[in-house]
Parts: structure tokens; C-alpha cells; sequence
């Protein structure tokens, strides 16, 4: 208990009265978060994975089958389940690097209180207020390989023209691409972590005669490495979950080629309605975000820079 | 006079580099535009005509009577409604207790919270499906607005509470020995000071319903309650190749969130700059 407030309180009475109301009032007002807690994020948690013990299907009765689920994924019975597993972590390892490089550039680049700085910023961020089924809806069209406005660029330049999202080779790589449009977000995040930077780090560097490359290297990316490092973790959880895009684009086609992780936990649970199933292939998505976040957490010991630990 | 001339030449660069770069990210969004109101004829030239000659804003009626684009908005609007209320007033709430009361167990819920932030949704999505679907059937909006009135989520709970533990605690003291109870500290002075991160909520929780896919995909098959969303995504399947349409459509979809940005801008940089603390 703080002593400013306890002497404040009249009487020991009271304020063990008021304490009991706080307490009350405290629980009540915070009860829609609590219970909501409870029905919507621990329940169908252990619900789920109880679920991926069984072979529920909505339609026929269900029986408890053990591991049988998880076998069937990881003896590769169902191809479906590595096939989505190579796609995904395809797609993050080329989005998420190229992602967070092109906003922290970004962010570099409107650090400096340029003239015009408010503009840019709101451009560069638009596009990730653009809700998924439109950016997918725009990339369709821009991707067109006989009329989109990406080929006809190349053919103007006299470039080889791609398929793009039709063609297995590119659709991946494609859609981390794209993925780069809607980097406002971290962008943003970067900014903000670039601003909180003192200016007498910079000014150190002025006096001691270094330049740019000393600013960036010595002041910028060590004291931007925990920014970097949420934008690290929060990229592969997203990367991990990528849906909207590849079910509204290509619907995990051409050939499965985009067969994403969470399409095929879709297709699994809406489409073949086997959701016991499904949520074993869930509880591994969730196995795998969990083990890469340990190993990132691991990892930044050694290269995240936290101040004022020595 | 030499150092002058170099910084010059560096803030030119420097635009030269920003300016292309915007060009670059509103590139999608002037092609959409221009396709949009272009004759469905002119949309097939090669090369590429950018200006719209004649200029067809009737695409934008036409997309409106081949599908229900009127319906879907209405739709759209209820859920948002349903969703930005609920979640307003109960992560107020939330964040009030956690932010300014003290009981015991507080610290614990809250981290709680902050932890199921970080499950995947996919972990969660078929229960809490199944669930709804024995309680409220098949095509019902309550399992894409009930959940906001728990509180709104924890990033609404912890962006709250963030900013009501900014307001000094003397102001609550002095309601108190005024005799105001602790609801009335939170609606008469609390609340009200923290109009500015009410509205942030608000609007990441519009921009969030206007935007969502999975959820409309998984609780509404029937036409008649579809989205914006889902609309759009049904109209991509059948009209691919009226191009003219199918932007004017999705563009009739963009315009709300862009226009709330447009002017909440200020709102959405807060907001945002809270996201990137909790790291």
C-alpha cells in the first residue's frame, strides 16, 4: 500500500472498508476482461487441444483416437500438411527480412525532420489501412500477366515478363513482395523507436569525427535492436498466420504451390469438416510459433541492447 | 560554404528517394482509381492509357445493381456499430480497474491478458466455432459482436490502461473524499479525460471490423448477411474479367477506412506508438 494515501484515508477503519470496496469495484469493472479470458481464449484452448485427440466432424459421432491425428500429419499420410509447412516457412523467411528492411529503410529515411515529413508518412502508411480483400482484389489485377500493370512495365522496359501469382515457381515469393505494400504499420514502430534516440549519441559521434556509416553502425542499429527485435518476433507470428491473402488470391493454388498453413487448416476444418483434425494441425502452428519465439528470445541475449544493463 | 553545397545536394537526394517511394506505394491505389472509372473498351489498350477518356463514374452504379454492394455496407455498419460500442465501453472499464484500482489478483489477471494476446487465432478458432454454432446456430452476427464486450481484447484493455496510469492518482483521491464512488470516479473523471485514447480504440476497432475476412467467412454463409468483405471476395470470383467493376468496387470498400485515417491521423500515430512499446 502506498504510505502517501494511506495517510490520506481518515481511519484504519475506513481504509480497510474502502480497501474491500476497491477490491470489489476492482474485480467487478475488470470482469468483462477476465471472463472474457475464460470463454474466448482459455476455454477454446483446452478445448482445442482435447478436440485434437478425437476425430470430431460435426456430423458423426466422435471417438477418441489418441495421437492418430498427429501421426497422420507427421508420417506425411497427409502430403497436404508438409507441403503447407515448406510454403510458410518460405513465404516468412523471404518476408519477413525483406519486410522489416524495407520499413526500417523507410523509417531512416523520414527520421530527419524533412520538410514535408507528415505527408510521406501517412503515404507510406495508407496502404496497410486497406482492408485485405481490397490489396488482394488490387494485386489481382495488377498482377495480371496479360494486361496487369506489373508485366506491362516490364514489357516496356524490355524486361522478361512473370506469371506471377499463377505459376508455382512465383507465387510465394510473389506475395512477400506484396507483402512489403503494407509495412506502414512497422514503419511506424521504427519511427518511433529511431525518435526516442537522444541526439548527444549522434553528437558524441560528431565530436569524436565519425560520420554516417559510424552514426548507423555504433548508435543507431545497437540502440534500435530491441525495436527490432518485437518487430522480429511480431513479423514471424504474423508471417506464421497468413490466411486472407492467399485464400482470397489463389486459394492455396496454383498446384498447392500457395497452400499456406492456415489455408490448410481452413480447407481441413470448412471444407472437409474434419475439425478434430484441424485443431491438431492448429496446436502445431501454435508448437512452432512458441518454439521459433524461445528461439529468437534465446538469441537476443546476445544481440539485442537493452539500456541501462551493464 | 563546400559543406553547405553537400548537405544541399544530400536533402535533395533524400527527396528524390522519398518522392519516388511514395510514387511507388500509391502506384496500386492511382491504378485502381484509373481503372475504376475507365471505359470497360479502354481498360484493354496496350500500351497502358492512364487518363480516363471518357470518364465512367456510372461503373460505380453498375458494380452497385449487379451485386449488393448497398446491403453489404449496411451490414457492415451494424457490425461495426455493435463492435466499437462494446469494446469502447468495456475496455474503458477493464483498463479503469487495472489502471487505478488495487485488489488483489490484478497484476496476475492482467498479465494473463497480455499473455493470450500473443496465441495464434488459429489455436482458438474452431472451438470457440463449434461453441457459437451450438449456441446461436449457423448465420448469427453475435459471434462477430458478443466478443467485444469482453473487454474489446486485451490490445484495447492495455492501450486503456497505459494511458489512464498517466492521469494523476490525486484527482481520484479527491473525488473520493468528496464522497464519489469509485464507478463515479470512472465516468465522471477518469473517462472523460481519456477521450484521446477512447477514440483510439474506436478507431482500430472500426478499421478492425470493416477489414476482418475470417470472421464473416466462417460465421455468415447467407448472401443476405455477407460483409463488405465477403462481398468483394464473391464479386472477384465473378467478374474477373470486368475489371472496370471489380475496382470500382473495391474501391466503393477502401473509401471509409482511408477518409477515417484521412482525418484521425493523429489518433492513428498514438496508437500505434503504444503497439510498438509493449515490446
Amino acid at each position: 500500500m502506498h504510505p502517501k494515501q494511506q495517510a490520506v484515508a481518515p481511519g484504519s477503519v475506513k481504509r480497510g472498508f474502502r480497501s474491500r470496496k476497491e477490491t470489489l469495484y476492482g474485480y467487478g469493472m475488470a470482469a468483462p476482461a477476465i471472463l472474457g479470458f475464460f470463454i474466448f481464449t482459455l476455454g477454446p484452448l483446452l478445448a482445442s487441444l482435447y478436440l485434437s485427440f478425437t476425430d470430431y466432424s460435426i456430423t458423426n459421432d466422435f471417438q477418441f483416437i489418441g495421437l492418430d491425428n498427429f501421426k497422420r500429419l507427421f508420417t506425411g499420410e497427409d502430403s497436404f500438411f508438409y507441403k503447407s509447412l515448406f510454403v510458410t516457412f518460405y513465404y516468412v523467411v523471404l518476408a519477413v527480412p525483406v519486410s522489416l528492411l524495407a520499413a526500417f529503410v523507410m523509417a531512416l529515411l523520414l527520421k530527419n525532420n524533412v520538410r514535408g515529413k507528415t505527408f510521406f508518412r501517412a503515404v507510406f502508411y495508407l496502404p496497410s489501412i486497406v482492408p485485405v480483400v481490397a490489396t488482394s482484389t488490387i494485386f489481382i489485377w495488377l498482377l495480371n500477366p496479360d494486361i496487369g500493370l506489373f508485366n506491362q512495365i516490364l514489357r516496356f522496359l524490355h524486361l522478361p515478363t512473370s506469371l506471377w501469382i499463377y505459376d508455382e515457381a512465383t507465387v510465394v515469393p510473389t506475395m512477400a513482395f506484396m507483402n512489403v505494400w503494407s509495412v506502414g504499420g512497422t514503419m511506424l514502430i521504427f519511427l518511433a523507436g529511431l525518435e526516442s534516440i537522444p541526439d548527444h549519441y549522434y553528437e558524441a559521434v560528431d565530436i569524436d569525427g565519425g560520420g554516417i556509416r559510424h552514426k548507423l553502425l555504433a548508435v543507431t542499429l545497437p540502440m534500435m535492436t530491441p525495436t527490432i527485435f518485437f518487430n522480429l518476433i511480431m513479423g514471424i507470428i504474423n508471417g506464421f498466420q497468413t490466411f486472407s491473402e492467399a485464400y482470397i488470391m489463389t486459394e492455396g493454388g496454383p498446384n498447392n504451390a500457395s497452400l499456406f498453413y492456415v489455408v490448410y487448416l481452413y480447407r481441413e476444418a470448412f471444407a472437409n469438416q474434419r475439425m478434430g483434425a484441424a485443431c491438431a494441425i492448429a496446436w502445431v502452428l501454435f508448437a512452432i510459433i512458441m518454439l521459433l519465439s524461445v528461439i529468437v528470445f534465446r538469441s537476443s541475449k546476445s544481440w539485442v541492447y537493452y539500456e541501462g544493463e551493464k | 560554404m563546400a559543406a553547405q553545397t553537400k548537405s544541399g545536394i544530400k536533402s535533395f537526394l533524400l527527396y528524390l528517394v522519398l518522392v519516388f517511394g511514395s510514387a511507388v506505394f500509391i502506384l496500386p491505389l492511382a491504378w485502381m482509381v484509373r481503372s475504376a472509372i475507365m471505359d470497360s473498351s479502354q481498360i484493354f489498350i496496350v500500351p497502358p492509357v492512364w487518363i480516363p477518356d471518357p470518364v465512367r463514374l456510372g461503373n460505380f452504379k453498375t458494380a452497385l445493381n449487379t451485386v449488393p454492394f448497398g446491403r453489404y455496407f449496411l451490414n457492415t455498419l451494424l457490425l461495426v456499430a455493435g463492435n466499437v460500442t462494446g469494446a469502447v465501453l468495456t475496455s474503458a472499464l477493464c483498463g479503469f480497474s487495472f489502471a487505478r484500482l488495487r485488489w488483489r489478483g490484478r497484476d496476475f489477471f492482467f498479465g494473463l491478458l497480455m499473455t493470450g494476446m500473443m496465441l495464434p487465432y488459429a489455436v482458438t478458432l474452431i472451438p470457440t466455432f463449434l461453441g457459437w454454432r451450438t449456441v446461436v446456430g449457423p448465420n448469427s452476427y453475435l459471434p462477430l459482436i458478443l466478443p467485444a464486450w469482453f473487454g474489446g481484447g486485451a490490445f484495447n484493455v492495455f492501450l486503456i490502461r497505459q494511458f489512464m496510469r498517466t492521469i494523476p492518482k490525486a484527482l481520484d483521491e479527491a473525488a473520493l473524499v468528496d464522497g464519489a464512488g469509485y464507478f463515479q470516479i470512472f465516468a465522471r473523471v477518469i473517462f472523460p479525460l481519456s477521450k484521446s485514447a477512447v477514440i483510439v480504440v474506436a478507431l482500430f476497432q472500426f478499421l478492425g471490423v470493416w477489414n476482418d475476412f475470417l470472421g464473416p467467412l466462417v460465421y455468415v454463409n447467407k448472401e443476405s448477411m455477407f460483409t463488405l468483405a465477403l462481398g468483394l471476395q464473391q464479386f472477384i470470383g465473378y467478374y474477373t474479367a470486368q475489371w472496370e467493376l471489380l475496382m470500382s468496387a473495391a474501391t466503393m470498400v477502401l473509401v471509409p477506412p482511408v477518409l477515417l485515417f484521412v482525418f484521425g491521423q493523429k489518433y492513428f500515430m498514438k496508437g500505434i506508438a503504444v503497439s510498438g512499446i509493449k515490446g
